[in-house]
């Protein structure tokens, strides 16, 4: 009797692990603790220690304090706008300029490598660099502006940096090539032979590009998009050299930042960083819903 | 259901060059309306080419292409409306079945009414009801190259192409598809240009045949002028003719040339106006016989016996290591030494020419 009982249990302990394995549960799991200790250690504690201190205020007044002083006072809510008004159209911009670009780029083309190292470079460079840069190109003294009144474009010099523009060509400058980079391997996944199906059947370059390569590269242009948008929202360093910090670019990052190392307000930074997070993961929340009403299998491709 | 007949497709001169590369040379064909050519070659031999050439997806570097009096080869693809079925099917993947086969009557902008009609027709001939509102991804292969075939034949095209329809089925499927595009060929009375390495296929399947080599024509001709007569060694190392001997010519008139070389001669057809020098002797594996025939006696110790059903697939080397490739009834084990014998007119003797590469390729297409 006692026999037949331990047997029994140990066949069901062998059952259960086997029905664990298949659904995956196995020892090779033990292999993802590094990963989760570093994402514990490093992302979730700060972020829920940052969380935790947005509702401790500085000045006591209830744990929604910081959140309604932010909602209230207007230079404060106005972040909101500027840093979409930002975020936005450069995103907006990078991946739509990079679709006609990768189109034409997408088979073999002459130079298409030297171009694609061309383009790898802003990104390399950082925002620093090419806020220097911008700031010495297109500032009043620069030398776009000397050209422009040599040639009689302009008889004052265009205001092309401190100011939205100068962000938003920053933005520019060091978001497109990434937006490009990933358009441009999304587009090299789909089939170049759909294309040519496409014309057999009679349709155009215009309609083959609408009814076959957009449908198919649209799951990816809204990965690009959200990437790139998530690259200009949190603009800090351009914003604060190239842009006006205290007025037209006074973005969220700057608000956070001055409210924690010169206000010395840790817990409204925080609020202010959380705020940053969550209208962030609005935008990406309505573009995956967007992304999930599309096709998103295989595009033929090797890709 | 074709209405748009027509009498003659002339291809004058195609020629396609990369840089210094011919992929296509002069390439002179006319096919009849509702004939079946397959274009057949080893990979690379510019087949494929003729193929997106004729269907207006690559242009011409030379040459023309008309279709009775009408010259088409500047024509758009678009404009051209040839079907093709390509190789890897090419089906949209995030369309249905039903609007894969609908895509083209939609670009024509036919009527809902006359659209919906005709993708019902389509897909009870190739018998995709149960599938029809599925995407490709749920369809196995040839569930898919079956939806291929029907978004191609959809528009009733003048000329279908295919390109390689079937090399990514496996053996069983290939059969059936084979019989089933032959059907719609017929049932529809459509003009097809296919394109295959597989000699089989083009042989079983086609009304004439074009074998290419390295973008230029070799032959063209029904089934069974390429396979009782080709043209030169390089055909007949296509048409299943494994041993190509290249020999010293002995003797030769118009009728027969006798041909030696190390521990080995052969009496042989003269197919080629050989007279003197180098020659190439091709015979079938299934030609050769035990004993000696027609004074042809080649003394041979068998290599290698393979076992297939009825017969012994045999692989057997001369005194000087010449390979000799036959087929016989009998139970020959390896280091059993025979004497084989052919009958002369089975032994096709032309003047020297690449016979080789084919073999090579005609090899490496059968494994």
């Amino acid at each position: 009797m006692t026999v037949a009982v331990t047997a029994g249990g140990r066949a069901r302990t062998t059952s259960l692990r086997h029905r664990l394995a298949e659904r995956g549960v196995d020892r090779t799991l033990l292999l993802l603790a590094p990963a989760l200790a570093f994402v514990l250690v490093l992302f979730i504690y700060p972020f829920a220690y940052g969380l935790q201190l947005s509702f401790t205020p500085a000045e006591g007044g209830g744990a929604l304090a910081n959140y309604r002083e932010f909602f209230s006072d207007p230079y404060l809510r106005n972040t909101i706008w500027k840093t979409l008004g930002l975020g936005l159209p450069a995103a907006l911009l990078n991946v739509l300029a990079s679709v006609p670009i990768a189109y034409l780029m997408r088979g073999k083309v002459r130079g298409k490598r030297t171009l694609t190292t061309l383009l790898v470079v802003p990104i390399t460079l950082g925002t620093v660099l090419t806020a220097q840069g911008l700031l010495m190109y297109a500032g009043p003294a620069g030398w776009l502006n000397k050209l422009l009144i040599v040639l009689h474009i302009t008889d004052q010099p265009l205001p092309l940096v401190h100011n939205w523009t100068g962000v938003f060509l920053s933005l520019v400058i060091t978001g497109f090539p990434f937006a490009f980079l990933l358009t441009l391997s999304y587009l090299s996944g789909i089939d170049p032979s759909l294309e040519k199906a496409a014309a057999t059947l009679g349709a155009g370059p215009w309609e083959r590009f609408r009814r076959v390569t957009m449908p198919l590269l649209a799951p990816g242009l809204a990965i690009t998009f959200t990437l790139s948008f998530v690259l200009a929202f949190s603009v800090f360093p351009s914003a604060q050299l190239v842009g006006k910090p205290a007025g037209q670019t006074r973005v969220l990052s700057i608000a956070a930042y001055d409210a924690a190392f010169q206000k010395f307000d840790y817990s409204m930074g925080c609020a202010i960083a959380i705020i940053m997070a969550v209208v962030m993961l609005l935008v990406i929340a309505l573009v995956m819903v967007w992304r999930a009403t599309l096709y998103r299998g295989s595009t033929g491709g090797k890709g | 259901m074709t209405d748009q007949s027509f009498h003659e497709l002339r291809l004058e001169g195609v020629s396609r060059r990369y840089g210094a590369h011919h992929a296509l040379a002069d390439l002179t064909l006319s096919i009849k309306g509702t004939e079946f050519v397959a274009l057949l070659g080893p990979s690379g031999c510019g087949k494929s080419t003729a193929l997106n050439c004729v269907a207006g997806l690559l242009p011409l570097t030379a040459g023309s292409i008309h279709l009775d009096d009408r010259r088409i080869d500047t024509v758009l693809p678009e404009k051209r409306g040839f079907g093709m079925v390509f190789q890897n099917y090419a089906l949209f993947p995030h369309m249905s079945v039903r609007k894969n086969i609908g895509f083209g009557l939609r670009m024509r902008k036919l009527s809902k009414a006359d659209a919906t009609r005709r993708i019902d027709e389509a897909v009870a001939l190739v018998q995709l009801e149960e599938h029809q509102h599925k995407r490709p991804g749920q369809l196995s292969g040839g569930q898919q190259q079956r939806v291929a075939i029907a978004r191609a034949v959809a528009l009733q095209p003048p000329v279908v192409l295919m390109d390689e329809p079937l090399s990514n089925l496996d053996a069983k499927l290939r059969l059936e598809m084979r019989m089933e595009i032959r059907r719609l060929h017929q049932d529809l009375g459509l003009t097809t240009i296919y394109v295959t390495h597989d000699q089989e296929e083009a042989l079983s399947m086609a009304d004439r045949l074009v074998v290419l080599r390295e973008g230029e024509m070799q032959q063209f001709g029904t089934p069974e002028e390429v396979y009782d007569q080709p043209a030169n060694g390089y055909v007949a190392g296509f048409m299943g003719y494994r041993n190509l001997l290249h020999l010293d010519v002995e003797r030769a008139d118009a009728e027969h040339v006798v041909l030696a070389g190390p521990g080995l001669r052969v009496v042989g057809a003269n197919r080629g106006e050989v007279t003197a020098g180098r020659a190439v002797a091709a015979i079938r594996p299934e030609d050769f016989v035990v004993g000696e025939v027609d004074g042809n006696a080649l003394p041979v110790t068998v290599q290698i016996a393979e076992y297939h059903g009825r017969e012994l697939s045999v692989e057997a080397t001369t005194s000087t290591g010449t390979k000799i490739y036959f087929r016989t009834q009998e139970r020959v084990a390896p280091g059993d030494e025979l004497t084989l014998g052919v009958p002369r007119h089975r032994v096709l003797v032309f003047g020297t020419g690449g016979a080789d590469e084919a073999a090579g390729t005609a090899e490496a297409a059968a494994s």
